[in-house]
């Protein structure tokens, strides 16, 4: 019988399993050796460190160990500065070879410089680390004492999970990114598939660049599963090489067998999908944006690892072009990486954008997890192209947050209301 | 380990990190955060739960980030178990890793507010005392039973590394 990706990468880390000899099957629990752990300086040296030395133990390989400042950045009060100065000092004391100190987003720096390839086993210090399974690899996120015992062992122990397969066909109208998909998803699959994957295939998923297919294993972790996955292809490939990592030779060899079993398959057509949008406080309650057209907004916020990336700001400055941001109302733009940054003013996109009115804020995660700077007062509106809505996650309880793409978020900005992207696009 | 006995407080499905404790407060003491434990939805959770007592809660508890501050502000609370009918899979695995009891109940809904409930972890069972109901939940696996009886993943590692195995 066939396996899917994500039991054959399983199976091959698995201790004392593999997958032609004695595979593992969906709901058997095994523990797998982890070629990368990463943590950022809300989840890592901070919660780690001091568990490690009270066990009096070392970072079993601190090749293996990827750290990144992403979410006290730039220091705004002495707590956070605090903290990015002891994730600094662990980082040294312990040798940890990647640290990549206020870069970019955690999700975002491993892609760009080359840490994730297929058939890799990753685990990651951050609920969001599904991203990496763009790339094909298996990368889960998990808490502060779960990655303490990665530091000690270098092992996790993992049941085995179904896989969900997504299939999406055909193109994309005007105005729609893998961000509607996935608002979409979220109502159409809920938001309980735990340890379940999702695997994303089709040719409108072939058809996307890495930036894109980042956001439907990003916002995995809003369908609450194990992690989501993409087969390596050449884009992945060629991706990669530009990023200065080094796909394994086996790199299209990391793919489900035609033969696997699902527990289940879904198909949609990308063709008849429009923008859309997902009100308070959960990504699932998604409308076409249509139904939010009388609502004002206090702030459009792009940012984050789901919507800040060189190809999300792009979106947004096909919409700003030649447009001002409406009086009524403030977009705050914190780009994901220092990379997408330079991308963004090297070609005029920057430009446009800051023409446009737009605030320009620290790369960083910013205010989607409520910690960086553009927090939301009592009662204020926000539109966002971030992953998560929940509520009194960006401010105070009584504010809300409307998630949508970064052309929707754009739109709104123009207005100042929830506006279809496609009264600006042609 | 022995049962434990509690009041309940019941909660919907879908109940998200951020209600469990807000990203806004990430930078205060656990003490500090512990006042703001589920405050959106049960503004007298922090002041008035009482050591023991057990949370029950509908599908996909614990959904959103992989804090672990939203289990173990809970446990420094008090709360002895949590029960729902899911959980979602960070906050299951936190909650276990530190050792809180989490176990699935798919009859968490016939439970009511203030009703008093006692829960026997090792053993997957649950009796309410109001009507002396009882309900055996599915089972802790046992890797993750024989971590929770020497105290938590630290405890276990901690055991493992003096015993030579690490």
């Amino acid at each position: 019988m066939g396996q899917t990706l994500v039991e054959k990468i399983i199976n091959a880390k698995a201790i004392g399993r593999s997958s032609v000899g004695n595979p593992a099957k969906p709901g058997e629990i095994v523990t797998c050796t982890v070629d990368l752990a990463m943590f950022h300086d809300s989840s890592g040296p901070r919660r780690v460190a001091p568990r490690l030395e009270a066990l009096g133990a070392k970072v079993w390989d601190p090749t293996r160990v990827v750290v990144v400042t992403d979410h006290f950045v730039p220091a705004v009060d002495i707590a956070a500065a605090n903290i990015l100065k002891l994730t600094r000092d662990w980082v040294r004391d312990n040798k940890i070879a990647h640290f990549y100190d206020m870069e970019g987003i955690c999700h975002v720096v491993l892609a760009e410089n080359g840490h994730l390839t297929p058939g890799l086993f990753a685990a990651g210090g951050d609920s969001h680390s599904t991203t990496g399974g763009a790339f094909g690899c298996y990368m889960a996120g998990y808490g502060a004492t779960e990655m303490t015992g990665i530091m000690v062992t270098g092992e996790i122990w993992v049941k085995v999970p179904e896989t969900i397969r997504v299939t999406w066909s055909g193109k994309f109208g005007t105005g729609v990114a893998a961000k509607d998909i996935m608002l979409h998803l979220c109502a159409e699959l809920g938001m309980d598939n735990s340890f379940k994957v999702v695997e994303y295939d089709g040719d409108t998923v072939t058809d996307m660049d890495m930036s894109e297919r980042m956001v439907l294993t990003n916002m995995a972790a809003e369908l609450g599963a194990e992690t989501g996955i993409i087969a390596a292809d050449a884009t992945t490939v060629a991706a990669i090489k530009t990023a200065g990592g080094t796909p394994p030779e086996d790199a299209l060899e990391w793919r489900s067998d035609t033969d696997a079993t699902y527990v289940a398959e879904h198909k949609f057509d990308a063709a008849v999908l429009g923008p859309m949008v997902a009100a308070p406080h959960a990504p699932a309650n998604t409308k076409p944006v249509g139904a939010f057209e009388d609502i004002a907004v206090d702030q459009c916020y792009i940012g984050a690892c789901t919507g800040a990336k060189y190809g999300d700001l792009k979106m947004a400055a096909e919409v700003l072009d030649g447009r001002s941001v409406a009086k009524s109302t403030r977009l705050l733009v914190a780009p994901a990486s220092t990379k997408a940054t330079a991308q963004a003013a090297a070609d005029g996109t920057l430009a446009i954008l800051t023409k446009a009115g737009a605030i320009m804020m620290p790369t960083g995660c910013g205010a989607c997890p409520g910690m960086g700077a553009g927090i939301l007062a009592e009662n204020e509106v926000c539109i966002s192209s971030t992953n998560r809505n929940f509520q009194g996650r960006m401010g105070p309880a009584s504010s809300e947050v409307y998630l949508a793409s970064p052309y929707s978020v754009a739109a709104a900005a123009v207005t100042g209301r929830i506006t279809d992207p496609r009264t600006f696009l042609t | 380990m022995s049962a434990i006995t509690g009041s309940a407080w019941i909660f919907g499905d879908n109940i998200d990190t951020d209600l469990i404790i807000s990203g806004v407060y990430m930078k205060l003491t656990p003490e500090e955060m512990t006042q703001h434990c589920l405050e959106a939805v049960a503004p007298d959770f922090a002041k008035n739960v009482r050591a023991g007592d057990i949370i029950v809660a509908g599908a996909n508890f614990g959904m959103g980030s992989s804090r672990e501050q939203a289990p173990q502000l809970l446990k420094m609370l008090g709360v002895g178990a949590v029960l729902a009918s899911s959980f979602a899979r960070i906050f299951y695995r936190n909650a276990l890793n530190l050792g809180l009891p989490a176990l699935i109940l798919p009859e968490a809904g016939e439970i009511d507010p203030g009703d008093r409930i006692s829960v026997d972890a090792a053993a997957g069972k649950i009796v309410n005392g109001k009507n002396g109901k009882s309900y055996n939940c599915e089972p802790i696996p046992d890797h993750l039973m024989a971590m929770i009886a020497d105290g938590g993943l630290m405890a276990h590692l901690k055991k493992k590394i003096d015993a030579g195995d690490l």
